[in-house]
């Protein structure tokens, strides 16, 4: 049986690019958004859509995509699970190029989640699991279900309303660096707490935006990688998991259990630790879901988020730089938030990040749930 | 008015909690086996490693304590107008939790610390379906 460190620093992205403009897009199709970024993506490679032979996607399906593309690939991931599912999609590309069923993969991503042109609905049906124990109280979205849990840890940590919204105060500061950026004006803990009410305790600032815009990679193996106009982006380590569906069956709803899985599978196959990770992007729909991902990955100790926050690690200047794009919560939140996560990874460790550019970065951590604390997706990737 | 809500509709593996509603018993499930109940109804252990399919349904307290929740203060479509109402986590004496709404109290955070002890209201909302709702224990 082969090890998951066989697999480490033997794939890499080599193409890398998020639609010309994210935001308010209503003249681009969902489907359009895949392609641009795609196309985009394949152009920053040298390459053209007939190079491509291994193609995943999330939200539309594998053949969606193919037919509009009009291409036949030898290797499809049609995992579609939620933001982490991307994350997912590179740990596959890697054993699949690996196996050498493709050489070169694309990974897609396009979301029309403001303008909703040519999207599709999908809420559960009545005799689903959700549909008989969720719906009928009233459940409208993430912001009414992934907060749940947040109760909890307040009532077993002593987490407080201030502490979660300093990680929407940190995140702004790094969107004020980012020309692209939706909301780029500061904004302090008071603003915070003062905005609409959504789901006590989440105010609107402690959620995340709802943008249009898409982002595609290219993935080749290491025979290749050094072949390309930029230099690669390796893939270090991976982990992905899937539990429940149902908020109210998360088993501990003070940890993001999930993640703990993730976070030891992929600092195993990077053969790392902690204190090797420079930069993190760990996705926020809401300003707690970082927080439990900074505690379930083990960078602080249970309970020690809130706090570890609030002392600015996270914020420009700080120790631990989180979020650098401006997070889904400043920068710009399609829906399936997870690509953006990476190609901020990967627009950090090449060194293209403009003025909110890391000095000496080497690693990078990206992480995301697929679902509510549910599905999740963890990578490790570096420059060297 | 009819109830225009979300409404749940049963498969052949969870009609009994549904039914046992209807006639204001809450019913759920037990792992012979490990001895301990569960929450979903599926006919087979889902507690970790075991996948028993020696089960039985049972009536349980409808007592438990409120595990976490939040309030809405958005809601679309009917429960616009219910706004703000409490999605909830509560956790049965018997183990299992489950979501419900928690109702017959005034939805403020201070109203409703962690742990607070809550009881089973069967809500009739349809002739056909009765929902288990939640309020606080007297």
């Amino acid at each position: 049986m082969p090890n998951s460190q066989d697999l480490s620093h033997k794939v890499a992205i080599v193409g890398a690019s998020e639609t010309a403009e994210v935001g308010n897009l209503p003249d681009r199709s969902m489907l359009q958004l895949h392609a641009e970024a795609a196309l985009l993506a394949l152009e920053d490679a040298g390459l053209t859509v007939d190079d491509v032979d291994g193609v995943a996607t999330a939200g539309p399906t594998p053949a969606q995509l193919t037919e509009y593309l009009n291409i036949m690939p030898h290797w499809i991931d049609g995992t579609s699970v939620g933001g982490g599912s991307f994350l997912m999609h590179v740990g596959h590309a890697v054993a699949a190029i690996q196996a050498g069923y493709c050489n070169t993969v694309l990974v897609t991503h396009g979301e029309s989640g403001r303008s909703q042109v040519g999207v599709g609905g999908r809420a559960p049906g009545p005799a689903t699991i959700a549909g008989q124990f969720e719906a009928p109280y009233g459940v409208w979205g993430p912001p009414s279900m992934f907060s749940v849990p947040i109760v909890r840890h307040m009532h077993e940590y002593g987490t407080t309303e201030e502490q979660m919204a300093e990680i929407a105060v940190a995140t702004r500061k790094w969107a004020e660096l980012n020309p692209r950026a939706m909301m780029r004006d500061p904004i302090t803990v008071d603003d915070v707490l003062n905005s609409r009410m959504i789901a006590w305790p989440l105010h609107l600032l402690n959620c995340c935006l709802v943008t249009d815009g898409g982002g595609a990679l290219v993935l080749v193996g290491e025979d290749r990688a050094n072949d390309f106009p930029k230099d690669p982006v390796w893939v270090l380590g991976r982990g992905e998991t899937s539990a429940h569906t149902l908020i109210s069956q998360m088993k501990d709803m003070t940890e993001w259990t999930a993640a703990v899985q993730t976070g030891k599978d992929a600092f195993e196959m990077a053969g790392m630790t902690h204190s090797d990770i420079q930069h993190a992007m760990f996705y926020d729909a809401f300003t707690h879901v970082p927080m439990y991902a900074l505690e379930a990955l083990g960078f602080v100790k249970p309970g020690e988020g809130g706090p570890y926050f609030a002392e600015g690690h996270t914020a420009p200047g700080g120790d631990f730089p989180m979020n650098t794009n401006g997070g889904g919560l400043s920068y710009t939140h399609t829906g399936m938030y997870g690509m953006f996560a990476i190609m901020e990874s990967v627009t950090q460790l090449r060194g293209e990040a403009g003025e909110r550019q890391l000095d000496d970065l080497h690693t990078s951590m990206v992480h995301a749930p697929a679902g509510m604390f549910s599905g999740t997706s963890t990578l490790i990737l570096g420059n060297e | 008015m009819a109830y225009n809500k979300a409404l749940p509709q049963a498969t052949p593996e969870t009609q009994e909690f549904w039914d046992g509603l209807k006639r204001h018993e809450l019913r759920i499930q037990k792992c012979v086996d490990c001895d301990k109940f569960y929450f979903f109804p599926r006919p087979f252990c889902p507690l970790e490693g075991c996948s028993s399919s020696n089960v039985t349904w049972e009536t349980v307290s409808g007592k438990g304590k409120l595990h976490t929740y939040v309030i809405s203060h958005r809601g679309f479509g009917p429960w616009a107008e219910d706004t703000p109402y409490v999605i909830a986590v509560v956790e049965l004496d018997e183990g299992p939790r489950m979501m419900t709404n928690i109702v017959n109290v005034e939805p403020e955070p201070e109203n409703l610390p962690a742990d607070m002890p809550v009881e089973i209201v069967y809500a009739d909302v349809t002739d056909e379906v009765t929902l288990p709702h939640f309020q606080p224990a007297n």
